[in-house]
């Protein structure tokens, strides 16, 4: 009998191991037909904790961003194309690219019913722009005249107005730059230069924390690490009115909590699916999958510092590395098609972008590639290392890519994790790289200038590679003094090809959105910077 | 007994202060500069970087700012995050829910276990103490993660019962699922430790002692067998209580439960030092204070055992 109870014990055991992987994968597809809305119905959208408080020029990273976005509107804004629209401009007149007139609309107001003036903009903007109110996008006013009085390089300011600033009447104010910047009204769109009524300067802290703003939805409330509340106002003045009630952003840590909460109905739409729910979610969430190129994208760097990487025929040797990268199968299997193979510089969609400007360089032909690696020299060392970040789930891809050079050329490539984003971010922006590194650009504006000039000019402050071209950069100087934005896509256009003969940065792939919505609500697009476009979502009658 | 609790009082000075520097030393040596990273890809503005590190004390050496911590600690100032929030706040939302779930495990882990456990015991070699035996393994060796994601699966995926993640982290009936989750592991080692101490002194000469006097078997089981077992079990519970409020990063993550563990998984990827050491400070004064308890309870347990 002793060995039958065993047995028994043994058989139950096992029931239990297979109910437990049997219950492993599930998931509905469910349709989403269009049915009744409810236009005061509220959506929840996977956020986490901003790191800052809520003021317009403080919000850097995506999370304290977009909300803000939602709180605040500024002259301009971008439609989910990523074109500039008017908001509180009426119209933004010039005739050099150097010096604005503002005309603002009448009837827009503040959550707390004053008046959006042009008093409200300039004050604004002063305030940012001052070093000593420890703004992270401070540097946004730089083009502004009298910038460098209220945020000198060293020391105090010498006065808190920027000379570049004037009000002319409650509608009206001029902007003086330091220079033409043919796409300063693309900047406008950055949230930074929205406006801020009078009561926030008395205590900025605290209007951090409980902001006003112009925007299409009012603050209600902030539980910290837990969720930001947002209705929508009704005496909302913009294009875009809310077709719903408001917005929670609900703080989840981990990637893969929302995405079951999604599935399930407790969570409306998704921010980004993560990495290991990302080969099923199309099936999971059947039309409720998003799949769409957004304006950002990842290259690896080489380290133009290092004298062995310095030389005419060096340049051979990088774009046969790029050439033996096989973007198309990686994107494909090991990325799970969350990313669209590059051929420029540039992600689509931004003004200036010109498919292929890369070229053949970007198409993957070993036998090409080992001839050019050849003819420049070979590899120093035959050996390359890409430094990367480990807590971003890159590891898959920098493996598969140094697979591919290795197959491809025999020169032996290696992954270089660091343990975090600062630590990686450390060694890249102390120059201490020795031969590759993983960049990544998310534009802050839809022109090329922004992927162009900001990334490659020489001495730019996001010039990981430490890349330098005199002939760069005098394309980059026409194209900056440039009156009308066409002409400086044009010419930085020009600018572009310059990287495909020098190859600083191998281009590899730009972003997606892989996103998706619940049951509870229908209408969800995203916009070019893989945000939803949280105004237009409708949450359906329950 | 009271001199006894003095002098472990004040030898809990040392080691808080030992680990709140050991900790502050260590978050400093973390490489990578926090306000740095603030900017993430995107290019810095020197001047704006210098400035907020001026404005946070990070500019001052690593010593000079561990004196000011310590100074404004003991003046109940636990600093401010880099968000500039008060750390005290951060504690004090995150506290409440951790001390929740801890204690909805630790009640769960207590009951489920030490019952388990002693009619294990009682049972020896019976099926009901084999079927402990796997159950227990089966426990141990199931890493949390995997436990999470299967009861999330079952209960709520299929069956519906609840909703995949905490939606109100201080809600106490959605908190039954990551406790059950969170208390389990430490379920199977207090059942196998209730069960071996009570095959142990089932055979004690007290225990003879007291069914030779008659005494009836609810009697000798519950005040004599059960109370003299109970002092390994006591022991582990004691230090396990601490482990359930700092170690619940897995599960709160799972779970998405706002607690210790999570607030303390974002200040780590923030290298919030100020953050960091406020947890930690908390940390240590609860493991402080359940082994405190531990050794006084032994003295309740067993009347052998005397404090002077």
């Amino acid at each position: 009998m002793r060995g039958a109870s065993q047995a028994k014990w043994v058989v139950a055991a096992v029931a239990v191991a297979l109910a437990a992987t049997a219950c492993s994968s599930g998931g509905s597809s469910g349709s989403s037909g269009s049915g009744a809305v409810n236009a005061q119905g509220v959506f929840s959208y996977q956020s986490a904790e901003p790191q800052n408080p809520l003021q317009p020029a403080n919000a850097m990273e995506n999370q304290g961003g977009r909300i803000t976005m939602q709180l605040f509107k500024g002259l301009v804004d971008f439609d989910p194309t990523g074109k500039p629209r008017n908001q509180v401009a009426d119209k933004i007149e010039t005739t050099d690219a150097q010096h604005y007139t503002v005309t603002l609309k009448s009837g827009w107001t503040f959550h707390d019913g004053t008046p959006v003036t042009a008093q409200s903009f300039v004050d604004s903007w002063n305030w940012s722009a001052n070093v000593k109110n420890n703004q992270i996008n401070s540097d946004w006013f730089k083009d502004i005249a009298g910038y460098t009085d209220v945020h000198p390089e060293k020391g105090d300011p010498t006065t808190d107005k920027m000379s570049g600033l004037k009000v002319v009447d409650d509608t009206h104010f001029t902007i003086e730059l330091t220079g033409p910047v043919s796409y300063f009204q693309y900047k406008l769109g950055y949230v930074a230069f929205a406006p801020l009524p009078k009561v926030f300067f008395t205590d900025p802290a605290k209007y951090g924390q409980n902001p006003i703003g112009d925007g299409p939805y009012k603050f209600v409330s902030w539980e910290h690490n837990k969720a930001i509340t947002l209705a929508s106002y009704d005496k909302y003045a913009g294009v875009d009115k809310p077709k719903n009630g408001g917005i929670v952003f609900r703080n989840y840590t981990q990637a893969d909590a929302a995405y079951k909460d999604l599935v399930s109905d407790s969570l409306d739409v998704l921010d980004q699916v993560d990495p290991t729910d990302l080969a099923s979610y199309k099936n999971d969430l059947g039309d409720r999958a998003v799949d769409q190129v957004q304006g950002a994208i990842q290259n690896i760097s080489f380290a133009m510092y290092q004298p062995e990487w310095q030389g005419v025929d060096k340049a051979k040797v990088r774009q046969g590395l790029s050439m033996a990268i096989d973007r198309d199968t990686i994107t494909k299997t090991v990325l799970h098609g969350s990313r669209q193979p590059a051929d420029s510089w540039v992600a689509p969609g931004a003004l200036g972008y010109k498919a292929g400007t890369c070229g053949d360089f970007c198409k993957f032909d070993p036998a090409k590639a080992k001839e050019l690696i050849q003819a420049g020299g070979g590899v120093p060392n035959n050996k390359i290392t890409i430094v990367y970040n480990a807590d971003g789930g890159h590891k898959e891809w920098v493996d598969a890519v140094c697979n591919s050079i290795r197959q491809s050329t025999g020169v032996d490539c290696l992954g270089d994790p660091k343990p975090d984003f600062k630590t990686a971010r450390d060694i890249i922006t102390k120059k201490q790289v020795t031969s590759m590194m993983r960049t990544g650009w998310v534009q802050d504006y839809s022109v090329n200038a922004n992927y162009l000039r900001d990334v490659y000019g020489t001495g730019a402050s996001a010039n990981d590679a430490g890349y330098s071209s005199a002939d760069f950069d005098k394309l980059a100087a026409q194209a900056d003094k440039a009156t009308t934005v066409d002409k400086t896509a044009d010419l930085y256009q020009q600018a572009e090809t310059q990287l495909a003969k020098d190859m600083p940065a191998i281009p590899l792939w730009y972003y997606k959105t892989n996103s998706g919505y619940s049951n509870n609500v229908q209408n969800v697009k995203f916009d070019n910077v893989g945000n939803p476009v949280y105004t237009d979502v409708e949450v359906k009658q329950k | 007994m009271g001199r006894f609790v003095i002098r472990r009082l004040l030898q809990m000075i040392p080691v808080f202060l030992g680990t709140t520097f050991l900790i502050f030393f260590m978050v400093h040596m973390l490489p990578g500069d926090p306000v740095r990273a603030m900017w993430g890809d995107k290019a810095v503005d020197p001047a704006q970087l210098a400035s907020i590190r001026h404005n946070l004390g990070l500019d001052k050496p690593w010593y000079e700012q561990y004196l000011t911590y310590m100074g404004h600690l003991f003046q109940g100032d636990f600093g401010t995050t880099m968000g500039n929030r008060k750390v005290l706040d951060v504690i004090t939302e995150a506290l409440p829910v951790t001390v929740r779930l801890a204690l909805l495990a630790f009640v769960f882990e207590i009951v489920l276990g030490v019952t388990i456990g002693l009619f294990a015991g009682l049972r020896r070699g019976k099926s009901f103490d084999k079927g402990t035996l796997i159950l227990t393994l089966l426990l141990i060796s199931i890493p949390v993660p995997v436990l999470g994601f299967i009861f999330q699966t079952v209960f709520a995926t299929q069956l519906r019962w609840v909703t995949p993640t905490v939606q109100d982290s201080m809600n106490i009936g959605q908190l039954v699922l990551p406790a059950l989750v969170l208390g389990s592991l430490s379920l199977a080692y207090v059942a196998r430790l209730t069960r071996t101490s009570i095959v142990e002194n089932i055979r004690a000469d007290y225990i003879r002692t007291a069914v030779a006097k008659g005494l009836p078997r609810r009697k000798v089981i519950g005040t004599h067998l059960l109370r003299n077992s109970m002092i390994p079990v006591v022991t582990f519970l004691g230090t396990d209580l601490g482990a359930l409020m700092g170690g619940a990063i897995v599960t709160e993550g799972i779970f998405n439960v706002k607690g210790v563990g999570n607030a303390l998984y974002h200040a780590i990827n923030l290298n919030e030092g100020a953050t960091i050491s406020g947890f930690v400070v908390v940390l240590v004064l609860v493991y402080l204070a359940a082994s405190l308890i531990v050794d006084l309870l032994y003295a309740v347990l067993d009347p052998r055992i005397r404090y002077a």
